[in-house]
């Protein structure tokens, strides 16, 4: 039994955040969960999805973000209620449909929980939601411990129902990926009944048809709604004020910096002079607490991650009310005092309230941090991110590599989201060019790819997941195929979302739940909208290459599947298609004249080269037994057997 | 093995090693021994490059009060464990002080760098001098070599959280690794655990 299901109250359980939202879904009640994967937020549908039997739940991982939102939002139009999660970029995905769902309203409560990714820990950019709670007029909610976590996910079903409108939970990789204890509460045994009324009079919120219109009276009433969630604001227990009670120096922050924060108040030994005013409810600010607390001191600093956002909106407020609360001094963002990039952490934050203080704080003898930087530098070599052992990507790029070079126009490879993303790095022999959102490599390719009538001679290429292809490539295959755009597609198939954890997409006859679905057909799917369809095995190198060399040359758009199984795939893991060994008689080392192409090229970390005895070895432990190592070899050195 | 209270509150452990290595499942189980104890117990856990043969850390903060951050403060390590040696050097830099205690699986997992001739890896002895530099308090442990001879290097983990419940700072020992064991694993394996763990414990006894 999944621990997120023990019903046990009061129980205190060791929860990841993400998990923690999870539970409070549970006793919440959450009747339909929808996302798409993405770091780090792929373990709550997950661990939703993993639960749904037990709970009577219907999850699924949607086809993208938008979708997910959208069908996340019919089951709260049917009085049910529903979560969506996704990371931040996934916002940006669903946010047209968003923007329609909040001025519109909603029926069952419905959360929307987006996880950030500051510092880009796991992403290629570190944007935020939070702007977007503002943006479409929906309250914030922004969980400061995992405790937290759990019961404001709960809450925020019920505040939800009470608006009639989303409301947004925010989390952030510091948050969703660490983990703490949480006392157990409830969970809910409602089983509500889903059904869609639409028959009352057009302005009725519960039983009219679901329309943003008339424009006037709906945005006026969603503001009104925001007027009652200041009010609830005004009494949540979510924000918390711990400190003198007129500090020298009052820290306003949320979600994971609330953990800095107190941990750098602590080091410091200041919390007789440093007030830590913690807030849950981040959009909208509840007026009358926050003139309170600012009332009681002259300096504030605000401590958050990544944009000025809580910055500005406490400002805002401190300008309205200055007459009544007097002029402060605000440290944070905007004038320098935290960084304005990146994630932050205790001793960011220890030194801006040292600082302001005029507090000397050294957290490392000096001596000592330049002798451990020096042996860091000296004696740590770095480790680059590299595809694992026994990557279909090593062995597809190797080919798409190759295959440029032999085709010898200068091509390139516009990319996307996912593993293969790494491509852009030696381990992908830095074939990648371009590198943007899901699926846009296939649309910024089909832009080269009308660019010969300005005289460009190079090929284009693209590559994307088997995933993203259905999340977004779809639409961009279609504009490339329509405007006769001259293209090449690698789609690199692994079946599967393998960078997230492996979760099911439409090309899996499984879903989320662990149910028979259909699957469905990349390879017949583009040749019904016209292109050229071939698959090839990546592991057989030499084919999959000149393959790709003949589709170079050919007019259209033309796709090459790139079929095989990622190594760490629950059905391939741990298995090995070949014990591999090196020859140490046919290994000819640097004499061989091939520049130790196995370990200076290829660069799999199963692949070791041994300094004493000058040969290239296989690291047992590390190999995954894929066997591409030996058809690269020139010497015949790299042996491969198959494993009975 | 183990005692009553923490030497330091919160008291600062960091799990390191390379993605793959089950550096995450290690630290689960050692806080999870912890939370058995009834310690407020926070992990921070760097995810994202685990399976792409990166750098990766586990902090886990062991607390009587409340939840702190998941990243420890700068300097502020109480104990490293590291499933691979020149980790260990790495999280040095930003968390080590004189008295950290550091347990080293002495099993080199070489960077792509390395492999491909640009980076040197330096030699164990070398590693172990500048461990020996930075910490009063170095233990080096054959974790996967005595793992591989258990009949899994997987196992390697289970003999490095053994080896640091058996320095005997830690509140917990066999009795919670077992309790936490029995719930994650089939019968059948238990047994093999517990060897490993016993096997790790008895390591920084006999390195003295």
């Amino acid at each position: 039994m999944s621990k997120l299901i023990d019903p046990r109250e009061g129980v205190r359980v060791l929860l990841m955040g993400n998990e923690a939202i999870v539970r409070g879904a549970l006793e919440a009640g959450v009747n339909v969960a929808a996302g798409y994967p993405g770091t780090p937020s792929s373990e709550i549908v997950q661990n939703l999805a993993d639960v749904a039997g037990e709970r009577n739940l219907y999850v699924e991982w949607s086809v993208n973000e938008k979708v997910a939102m959208e069908v996340a939002a019919a089951a709260s139009f049917a009085k049910l209620r529903s979560l969506c999660a996704m990371k931040q970029n996934g916002v940006n995905v669903a946010s047209d449909f968003l923007l329609h769902l909040t001025a519109a309203g909603t029926r069952g409560g419905m959360v929307l929980v987006t996880c950030d990714d500051p510092g880009a820990l796991s992403s290629v950019n570190e944007g935020e939601s939070r702007h977007f709670a503002r943006m479409v007029e929906v309250p914030l909610l922004e969980p400061g411990d995992f405790q937290e976590a759990k019961d404001m996910t709960k809450w925020a079903f019920e505040l939800s129902e009470e608006i009639r409108n989303l409301v947004v939970l925010r989390s952030v990789t510091r948050m969703s990926h660490a983990s703490g204890n949480v006392t157990l509460g409830r969970l809910s045994d409602a089983r509500p009944k889903a059904e869609f009324k639409y028959n009352g009079f057009i302005l009725d919120p519960l039983e009219g048809p679901v329309v943003s219109a008339p424009v006037p009276y709906k945005h006026t009433l969603q503001q009104e709604k925001l007027k009652r969630v200041r009010e609830i604001f005004e009494e949540s227990p979510f924000n918390t004020y711990a400190g003198p009670e007129k500090p020298d120096l009052l820290v306003v922050t949320s979600s994971a910096c609330t953990l800095y924060s107190r941990e750098a108040i602590d080091v410091l030994g200041v919390k007789d002079r440093v007030g830590l005013f913690k807030l849950g409810t981040t959009w909208p600010l509840p007026p009358e607490l926050l003139k309170k607390r600012l009332a009681s001191t002259d300096q504030v600093l605000i401590v958050e991650e990544v944009i000025p956002f809580l910055e500005e909106n406490v400002k805002i407020l401190a300008a309205e009310t200055a007459r009544e609360i007097g002029v402060k001094t605000f440290f944070g963002k905007n004038d320098g005092t935290l960084p304005s990039i990146g994630e932050l952490n205790p001793d960011l934050v220890a030194v801006a309230i040292a600082k302001i203080l005029g507090i000397d704080h050294v957290a490392m003898p000096p001596e000592y941090e330049k002798k451990a930087t020096l042996m860091s530098f000296a004696k740590a070599p770095n480790r680059e991110l590299t595809f694992c052992p026994g990557c279909p990507h090593r062995a597809s790029f190797w080919a798409i590599h190759h295959a440029l070079l032999m085709d010898n126009r200068l091509g390139f490879v516009c990319g996307d989201i996912g593993c293969y993303s790494m491509a852009a790095l030696p381990c992908g022999f830095s074939t990648l060019k371009t590198l943007h959102a899901m699926g846009s490599g296939t649309g910024v390719a089909s832009g080269f790819g009308q660019l010969h009538r300005f005289g460009m001679e190079q090929p284009a290429m693209t590559v994307c997941g088997d995933s993203t292809f259905f999340a977004s490539v779809m639409p961009a295959l279609v504009n490339a195929i329509h405007h006769r755009a001259e293209l090449t597609v690698v789609v690199l198939d692994n079946s599967g979302t393998a960078m997230t954890g492996f979760q099911p997409h439409p090309g899996l006859k499984v879903n989320a739940m662990g149910g028979d679905v259909p699957a469905l057909d990349i390879a017949r799917i583009c040749a019904a909208m016209g292109a050229k369809v071939e698959v090839r095995d990546p592991f057989q190198i030499e084919e999959t290459r000149e393959t790709l060399i003949r589709l170079l040359d050919q007019k259209g758009v033309k796709v090459l599947i790139m079929r095989q199984m990622c190594a760490l795939s629950p059905e391939k893991r741990a298995k090995k298609n070949y014990e591999v060994k090196v020859d140490e008689a046919l290994c000819l080392g640097e004499t061989c004249g091939c520049n130790r192409l196995c370990t200076r090229v290829f660069r799999c970390p199963a692949l070791v080269w041994d300094k004493e005895r000058k040969k290239a070895r296989v690291d047992e432990v590390l190999c995954a037994g894929c066997g591409v190592c030996a058809l690269i070899c020139p010497a015949g050195a790299i042996r491969k057997e198959e494993v009975a | 093995m183990g005692t009553q209270t923490l030497p330091n509150d919160p008291f600062n452990i960091i799990i390191t090693g390379v993605g793959g290595q089950g550096n995450v499942l290690a630290s689960r189980v050692l806080a999870n021994m912890l939370v058995r104890r009834g310690y407020d117990v926070t992990i921070g856990e760097t995810f994202g490059a685990s399976q792409r043969g990166g750098s990766v850390m586990s902090h886990i903060r062991v607390s009587t009060r409340g939840a702190w951050s998941p990243q420890i403060p700068k300097g502020k390590a109480d104990m490293v464990v590291s499933l691979e040696p020149v980790e260990a050097i790495r999280v040095m830099k930003d968390y080590g002080n004189e008295e950290v205690r550091i347990l080293v699986n002495d099993r080199p997992i070489y960077p792509v760098g390395v492999i491909a001739g640009e980076l040197n890896y330096p030699a164990l002895d070398e590693i172990a001098g500048a461990l020996k530099d930075l910490s009063k308090h170095v233990w080096f442990i054959d974790a996967t070599e005595e793992a591989i001879r258990l009949g899994n290097p997987i196992l390697g983990n289970v003999i490095m959280i053994g080896a640091a419940c058996g320095l005997g700072i830690l509140p917990v020992g066999r009795a919670e690794f077992a309790e936490v064991m029995k719930e994650s694993l089939a019968a059948d394996k238990l047994e093999i655990n517990l060897a490993a763990f016993d096997l790790g414990a008895a390591k920084p006894a006999a390195a003295a």
